[in-house]
C-alpha cells in the first residue's frame, strides 16, 4: 500500500514545485469537467489559458484584473506570515472603493486647481478607508481578544449593506434613472491610464508592482518584517526575543487593510468610474487563494495572481463563447487551492510504496 | 553478548539476583528500524524474564525510545522477530500490546488535570466497568502495591509524583505481564524516587517483569536485575548492573568516560542580579503562584537552583528573562537598576541574557535558518532605522559555529535540522558570545548527549571565571552538584536559602525539595548519591 513518510528535512524543490503539480491537476479536473458537461476540452481550456494572453488588448484586460489580486494578496501575506488570520480584505475593499468614491464625487470646478492631483487624494482615502475597517478587526482582537477571522469575515457583510445603503441613498445619482449607482467620477479624478487608445490598463499596475518589491525589502531586509515573521512561525520565540504580538497584530492588518483599500480605490475610479452595488467582485476572498498559491511569497503572488485573473477571464469568455456558466471562475479557483493543500503534503512527507504489515495472531 | 552470573547475595531492598529461570517474557532478536535521518535500531537483541526488572541504558538518541515504542506497538521494526511468553508475535498496535499483557508509562504524562484521578482511568478503559467500579479498582491496585492514590481527587491538586502514580496505577489496573517505564525518575525528588523503587521491586516479587529505561547509573545499579546497554542503536553490553561501576557503564553507554570538570572556587564580586519578595500570581489555571522570591546573584558565581518541574522554574523564568512583565516595580534589579517591568530587549541591552529550556519553538525558530535565529537575540546586524544586514548575520552564525563547535551545515542550515545537543550548543553559544553581565541557563543540558553537556557546562564555567554572573535553573541534580557554587530550591513556588554547595547533600537538597528547608534534616535514605 501507498504510505506517507515524515521527509527528515521539507523539500525545498517541493515547496516550488507543489503549485505547478497543483496546477496541472487542475487543468486535468478540469478537462474531465468539460468532457462531462459535453464540452470540446481543448477550446474550453484554450478559453482559460490562451485567449487571456492572445493579444495586447487581452493582456491589458489581464493586468486590470491582476492588479487588485496581487495589491490584496501581498498585504494578505503580510497577515498570514505573522499569524493574523484576516479574511475580510473583500470588506476592506469595499470601504476603500467608498473613501476613494467620495472624494473622486468632489470633483468639479473648486477642486480644478489640483488638476489630476486628485488622483492622489482618491488612492490615499482608499488606502485609510481600507485601514479603517481593519482598525476595527485589530481594536476588537486587542482589546476584547475577538476572534479576527470571524470580525473581518462579518464587517464584509456589514461592508456591502453599507455600499448598498450609500448607492440605493443619499449617493445615488440624481439624473441616473433611478438605477442604484452614484455619478459616473469626473476625468480629472480617474485613475490614469497607462496607454492612450483603447487599452484600459491603468497606472495601478506599475504601483502594485512597486508595491511587491517594497514588500520583498520589508520582509527581507528589515528588522521589523523579520518580527513579525517570528510571531506567525513561532510565537513563544516571539515573546522570547521581546517582539511584541500587539505591534505584530497593529501592522499586518493596517497593512493589509491599506492594501486592499487601494485596490478598492483603484477599481472605483479606474475601470468601474463610479460606485455601484457590484463594486465586490470577490478578489477580496480570491486573494486569500492567491497569497497562499504564491507561497505568501512577494514574487510568487505576481504568477498566482496573473493565474488567477486568467480564471476570471476565462470564466467570462466561456460563459460568452460556450455557453457555459460564469461560476466556472469559482470552480477553477477552488479546484486549484484545494489541489494546492494536497500537494503541500508532498513538502513534509514522501509517498513510498510498503508492503502491508500482518496483524496480530489471535489466541495468544 | 556476556551472559549474566547469578550471584547468591540477596537482600530485601537491594537488588535480587536475576530471577525467572528458564522462561522468557519477552524475547526480542535483530530487531533494526531506519527513520529517514538515522538508524534508530541496528540488529537489537533483548530478552527479559518473567519477574525480572530489567535496565535499558543510553544516552539520548541511543535507540531506547524506538525500541520501546516497537515492543509497545506505536512502531513496526524494519527486520526482526519478537516473541512473547515463547510464541512469535507481531504487536501492530498498542491495543494489541495491551490485549497481550504489555503496559506502558510515558515520560510525559497524558492526564486532564480538570478531571478526577478515577475520571481519568475510566477514560482510557474500554466501558466494560462503571466509575464507582473503576475507582474501587484503584483503591485496590494502589493498596495491594503501596502506591498512595486518592481516586476522587483531581488531578490538577496532585504533585508531580502522585500523577505519575496514578499513571503506573492505570498501568497496573489491567494486571500486565510486562510494564515498560520510560525515563520514570526525571519528575521525582530523591524521597519519592525510593518510594517508587519500593512498589516496582515488590511488582517483579509478584512476577511483574519490568523494563526500566534510564540514564541514570545509580539508579539502575540500586534497582535492576539486568541491565541491556544501547549505543548508537546497537546493543553494547549485557550485564549485571549489581556487578558494574558507574565508570564502567558509562563505559558501555558513550565511549568513553565524560572529562572531569575542573572547578575552581568562585571569587564572588558584587550583586548583579537581585530579587527581593518576588510575588506573582499564576498567569495559566494550572500554572505556579509565585511567592517571596528573594535571590542574589553575584559577578563570578554560578546559582543553581533545584527543583522537580513545575513548581514554579516556568514563572519565575518568565520573570527574570521579561516574557512575563507584571511583577512588582522594585522586585528585580539589575545592577541597582529596576528592572521588573521591563521588556526583554531592554533587560538584554542592559546585559542579562537568558536560554529557555525549549530550544525549538522557543529559543529558537524551527524552520529559520541559523544565521536568521541569531537576529532573536543579537542585533549587532540590525542599524538604527532596522536594516538587516545579511551579511553580517551570516558572519555572527559562521563565528558561532566555528567557536562553539556546532556541527551544522553552514549558516544557513534550518534550526531544526541540528540535533539537540549541537542547536543548544549554538543557542549557548549565541547568548555567551554576546558577553553578558549576567546570563541565566535553564536546564542547560536537557536531552543533550554526553559530550555536548560537558563542554555546555565547562563553557558556563569559563564565563563565571571570566566575571559573569550565571543563574542555573536544572532537573539534574548531579548537573548542579558539579557546576554550581551555591544552590537553592524551588518547591510550590517558593524559593528555599541558599545553601554553598560543598555543605549540601542530596538528601537535603531532596528534602528541600519538597519544601521542608524550616525542618531538621531527616536521617539519610537509601538511594541516589553525588557522584
Amino acid at each position: 500500500m501507498l504510505k506517507l513518510e515524515p521527509r527528515a528535512q521539507p523539500s525545498q524543490a517541493m515547496s516550488l514545485a507543489s503549485p505547478l503539480i497543483a496546477l496541472l491537476i487542475t487543468v486535468l479536473l478540469g478537462v474531465v469537467l468539460f468532457v462531462l458537461l459535453g464540452k470540446d476540452p481543448v477550446r474550453g481550456l484554450q478559453v482559460f489559458f490562451v485567449e487571456p494572453l492572445k493579444n495586447l488588448y487581452a493582456l491589458s484586460e489581464l493586468a486590470i484584473k491582476a492588479t487588485p489580486l496581487i495589491l490584496i494578496a501581498l498585504g494578505l501575506a503580510v497577515c498570514f506570515r505573522s499569524n493574523v488570520w484576516n479574511i475580510g480584505a473583500e470588506g476592506q475593499f469595499i470601504i476603500g472603493a467608498l473613501a476613494g468614491g467620495w472624494v473622486a464625487m468632489q470633483a468639479g470646478p473648486e477642486l480644478a486647481w489640483l488638476g489630476r492631483g486628485l488622483v492622489v487624494f482618491v488612492l490615499l482615502a482608499g488606502v485609510l478607508g481600507g485601514m479603517a475597517w481593519a482598525t476595527i478587526v485589530a481594536l476588537l482582537r486587542d482589546r476584547f481578544n475577538a476572534n479576527e477571522i470571524l470580525v473581518s469575515l462579518m464587517l464584509v457583510y456589514v461592508a456591502v449593506q453599507l455600499l448598498g445603503f450609500l448607492v440605493y441613498g443619499p449617493w445615488k445619482d440624481p439624473k441616473g434613472f433611478n438605477f442604484p449607482q452614484t455619478i459616473t467620477f469626473l476625468p480629472e479624478a480617474r485613475v490614469p491610464r497607462l496607454f492612450d487608445g483603447g487599452l484600459r490598463a491603468h497606472i495601478g499596475t506599475p504601483i502594485a508592482l512597486a508595491a511587491v518589491a517594497l514588500l520583498w525589502v520589508f520582509l527581507f531586509r528589515t528588522y521589523r518584517g523579520f518580527a513579525l515573521q517570528v510571531g506567525g512561525l513561532a510565537p513563544a520565540a516571539a515573546l522570547y526575543a521581546g517582539f511584541s504580538s500587539r505591534v505584530a497584530l497593529w501592522t499586518a492588518l493596517l497593512l493589509s487593510g491599506g492594501m486592499a483599500g487601494l485596490a478598492g480605490a483603484l477599481e472605483a475610479a479606474g475601470p468601474l468610474g463610479q460606485l455601484t452595488p457590484y463594486v465586490p467582485a470577490g478578489y477580496g476572498f480570491a486573494a486569500i487563494i492567491v497569497a497562499y498559491v504564491g507561497r505568501l511569497h512577494p514574487v510568487g503572488i505576481v504568477f498566482s495572481g496573473i493565474l488567477m485573473s486568467m480564471f476570471y477571464i476565462g470564466g467570462e469568455l466561456a460563459q460568452s463563447r460556450l455557453g457555459m456558466p460564469k461560476s466556472l471562475t469559482g470552480v477553477f479557483q477552488g479546484l486549484l487551492l484545494f489541489t494546492l493543500l494536497a500537494c503541500d503534503t508532498l513538502i513534509h512527507y514522501r509517498v513510498r510504496w510498503q508492503r502491508r504489515v500482518a496483524a496480530v495472531p489471535k489466541g495468544i | 553478548m556476556t551472559a549474566s552470573t547469578p550471584t547468591a547475595e540477596t537482600t530485601a531492598a537491594g537488588p535480587a539476583a536475576r530471577p525467572g529461570g528458564a522462561t522468557l517474557r519477552l524475547q526480542l532478536t535483530g530487531i533494526s528500524k531506519q527513520y529517514p535521518a538515522v538508524r534508530a535500531n541496528d540488529r537489537v537483541d533483548l530478552s527479559v524474564r518473567a519477574g525480572e526488572i530489567h535496565a535499558v541504558l543510553g544516552e539520548n538518541g541511543a535507540g531506547k525510545s524506538t525500541l520501546m515504542k516497537i515492543i509497545y506497538g506505536a512502531v513496526q521494526p524494519d527486520a526482526g522477530s519478537l516473541r512473547w511468553n515463547g510464541q512469535p508475535v507481531q504487536v501492530g498496535s498498542p491495543a494489541a500490546a495491551r490485549a497481550l499483557g504489555i503496559s506502558m508509562v510515558y515520560q510525559h504524562f497524558s492526564l486532564f488535570d480538570t478531571l478526577t484521578v478515577a475520571e481519568n482511568v475510566w477514560l482510557g478503559l474500554d466501558k466494560a466497568m462503571t466509575l464507582a467500579q473503576v475507582a474501587a479498582r484503584i483503591g485496590e491496585v494502589a493498596h495491594t502495591y503501596g502506591l498512595d492514590v486518592d481516586a476522587q481527587r483531581p488531578v490538577h491538586s496532585l504533585s508531580v509524583g502522585e500523577k505519575q502514580r496514578v499513571e503506573i496505577v492505570r498501568a497496573l489496573l489491567t494486571s500486565p505481564q510486562l510494564l515498560i517505564l520510560d525515563e520514570p525518575t526525571s519528575v521525582l525528588t530523591p524521597q519519592a524516587v525510593d518510594k517508587l523503587f519500593v512498589t516496582l521491586r515488590r511488582l517483579a516479587e509478584a512476577g511483574t517483569s519490568i523494563l526500566y529505561i534510564s540514564h541514570k547509573l545509580d539508579e539502575i545499579r540500586a534497582l535492576c536485575h539486568h541491565c541491556t546497554v544501547l549505543r548508537g542503536g546497537k546493543v553494547t553490553g549485557e550485564v549485571d548492573p549489581t556487578q558494574e561501576s558507574n565508570a564502567s557503564l558509562s563505559r558501555l553507554m558513550i565511549g568513553a568516560e565524560p572529562p572531569a570538570l575542573a572547578h575552581r572556587d568562585a571569587a564572588a564580586g558584587a550583586v548583579r542580579l537581585a530579587v527581593k519578595d518576588l510575588q506573582l500570581a499564576r498567569s495559566s489555571p494550572f500554572g505556579t503562584d509565585l511567592q517571596g522570591i528573594a535571590l542574589e546573584l553575584r559577578a563570578g558565581e554560578v546559582l543553581g537552583i533545584a527543583g522537580v518541574s513545575g513548581n514554579g522554574q516556568a514563572e519565575l523564568m518568565a520573570a527574570l528573562s521579561g516574557e512575563d512583565v507584571r511583577a512588582a516595580p522594585g522586585s528585580i534589579t539589575l545592577d541597582g537598576a529596576d528592572i521588573a517591568r521591563a521588556s526583554p530587549r531592554r533587560r538584554r541591552r542592559l546585559g542579562l541574557h537568558f536560554v529557555p529550556e525549549e530550544r525549538l519553538g522557543r529559543g529558537a525558530v524551527p524552520t529559520l535558518s541559523l544565521a536568521q535565529n541569531t537576529l532573536l537575540t543579537r542585533t549587532e546586524a540590525v542599524s538604527r532605522s532596522g536594516w538587516i544586514a545579511t551579511g553580517r548575520v551570516e558572519a555572527l552564525a559562521a563565528h558561532l559555529i566555528a567557536r562553539f563547535k556546532v556541527k551544522a551545515g553552514g549558516p544557513r542550515a534550518a534550526a531544526r535540522s541540528l540535533s539537540g545537543g549541537n542547536l543548544q550548543k549554538f543557542l549557548v553559544g549565541r547568548e555567551i558570545d554576546a558577553n553578558p553581565r549576567v546570563l541565566i541557563v535553564s536546564q542547560p543540558t536537557w536531552g543533550v548527549d554526553v559530550g555536548a553537556a560537558a563542554q555546555i557546562r565547562g563553557e558556563l564555567l569559563a564565563l563565571r571565571d571570566a566575571g559573569c554572573a550565571v543563574l542555573v535553573v536544572s532537573e539534574e541534580l548531579e548537573e548542579l552538584f558539579e557546576i554550581c557554587d551555591r544552590l537553592q530550591v524551588i518547591a510550590r513556588g517558593r524559593l528555599s536559602p541558599s545553601l554553598a554547595t560543598r555543605e549540601a547533600t542530596i538528601e537535603r537538597i531532596g528534602q528541600w525539595m519538597s519544601g521542608l528547608w524550616d525542618q531538621p534534616v531527616a536521617p539519610a535514605v537509601a538511594g541516589s548519591a553525588a557522584s
